[in-house]
């Protein structure tokens, strides 16, 4: 009988040890997007250049993106920036960026004051999309796959260890079944 | 008398002035059908503010609490149901938006380990009292049924 009342006992503190330990830190919890692993939202969004004309989200498609959600009213967007302005001079991979809830003009002056990463900005003034994207707090990265799915996010600054260690062994060994059978 | 009067006063100042800030937070912007105003603020304080992440779509006056707002607003103006608003949000933001979470079998566990806990305890309970069944009867049964007629 001790043995039966000791097994329930130990089984309690394990419970509590592991609830404890997966407890979020700082208050605070990193929510795991429900996007990983599934097709990028759909979205049609005017360009901040060229005129306005409206990027199709399709456009995602045939090869490997990252989209980042940015805006100049976002102090880790600038943090984050020269990292962004790193990949593009890495040319893995080109960045499609999303203005959020932004002026076009304030973010025309911030890619001309400090370097234009991105391929292509597009602007989301309503935050429709950014909802679709499940974003909640800028800046945020998702890495999307040649078909279309997201494959990686990040919620904060892109730094180079996040970059390194998450989003570049995607880049070398997730290559669409297409490319590496004509390797 | 005087003192009275001041003091109503004050309080219908501060009750004003409280209900004041309470509306101020969200600005979006009223359903006429009551019904449906009705779920609309029934299903903005089921949803947290994702960068609050403690307070109710309802009590947030952050940029992103508003959009979300004014998404469920229009979700109810399109005729979605409660539970279509709530899967909208959770295909994009995931469980954690909801601020009571649904059960699922990731935390049924959560949601059986009191009744498992009550049966393993009436388990040890029950092999205690059997065991002490097993000593020599008293008579203190016996007295208590002749002592009722």
């Amino acid at each position: 009988m001790p043995i039966t009342v000791l097994a329930i006992f130990a089984l309690i503190l394990v419970v509590l040890i592991v609830g404890i330990s997966n407890a979020p830190r700082e208050g605070r919890k990193d929510i795991v997007s429900p996007l990983l692993g599934k097709s990028a939202p759909e979205f049609a969004l005017p360009k901040l250049l060229e005129g306005g004309a409206l990027y199709d989200g399709k456009s995602l498609r045939g090869g490997w993106h990252l989209v980042n959600v940015w805006g100049t009213w976002c102090g880790e967007c600038r943090a984050e920036h020269a990292m962004l302005l790193q990949i593009k001079g890495e040319g893995r991979v080109p960045i499609i960026g999303i203005d959020w809830k932004d002026e076009d003009a304030s973010a025309k002056d911030w890619l001309s004051q400090l370097g234009n990463p991105y391929e292509t900005v597009v602007t989301d003034h309503d935050g429709r999309v950014a909802i679709d994207w499940g974003v909640y707090g800028a800046p945020e990265s998702f890495l999307i796959s040649p078909q279309g799915i997201v494959v990686e996010k990040q919620i904060g600054a892109m730094t180079s260890e996040v970059w390194q260690s998450r989003f570049l062994p995607h880049l070398s060994t997730g290559m669409p079944a297409g490319a590496k059978a004509g390797a | 008398m005087k003192l009275r009067a001041l003091l109503a006063a004050l309080a219908l100042a501060l009750a004003l002035g409280c209900s004041a800030i309470a509306f101020a937070v969200d600005n979006t912007p009223p359903i006429a059908d009551p019904a449906m105003q009705q779920r609309y603020v029934a299903l903005i304080n089921e949803f947290r503010c994702m960068q609050c992440q403690n307070e109710a779509l309802a009590d947030s006056n952050v940029g992103l609490a508003a959009d979300l707002r004014l998404e469920v607003h229009d979700l109810i103006l399109k005729g979605k149901s409660d539970e279509e608003i709530r899967d909208f949000l959770v295909a994009r933001y995931g469980e954690f938006i909801l601020l009571r979470p649904r059960m699922s079998l990731r935390n049924a566990w959560l949601w059986a380990a009191p009744s498992v806990l009550l049966l393993a305890g009436l388990a040890v309970a029950l092999s205690v009292m059997r065991k002490r069944s097993r000593l020599p009867i008293t008579d203190e049964d016996t007295s208590d049924n002749t002592a009722d007629a």
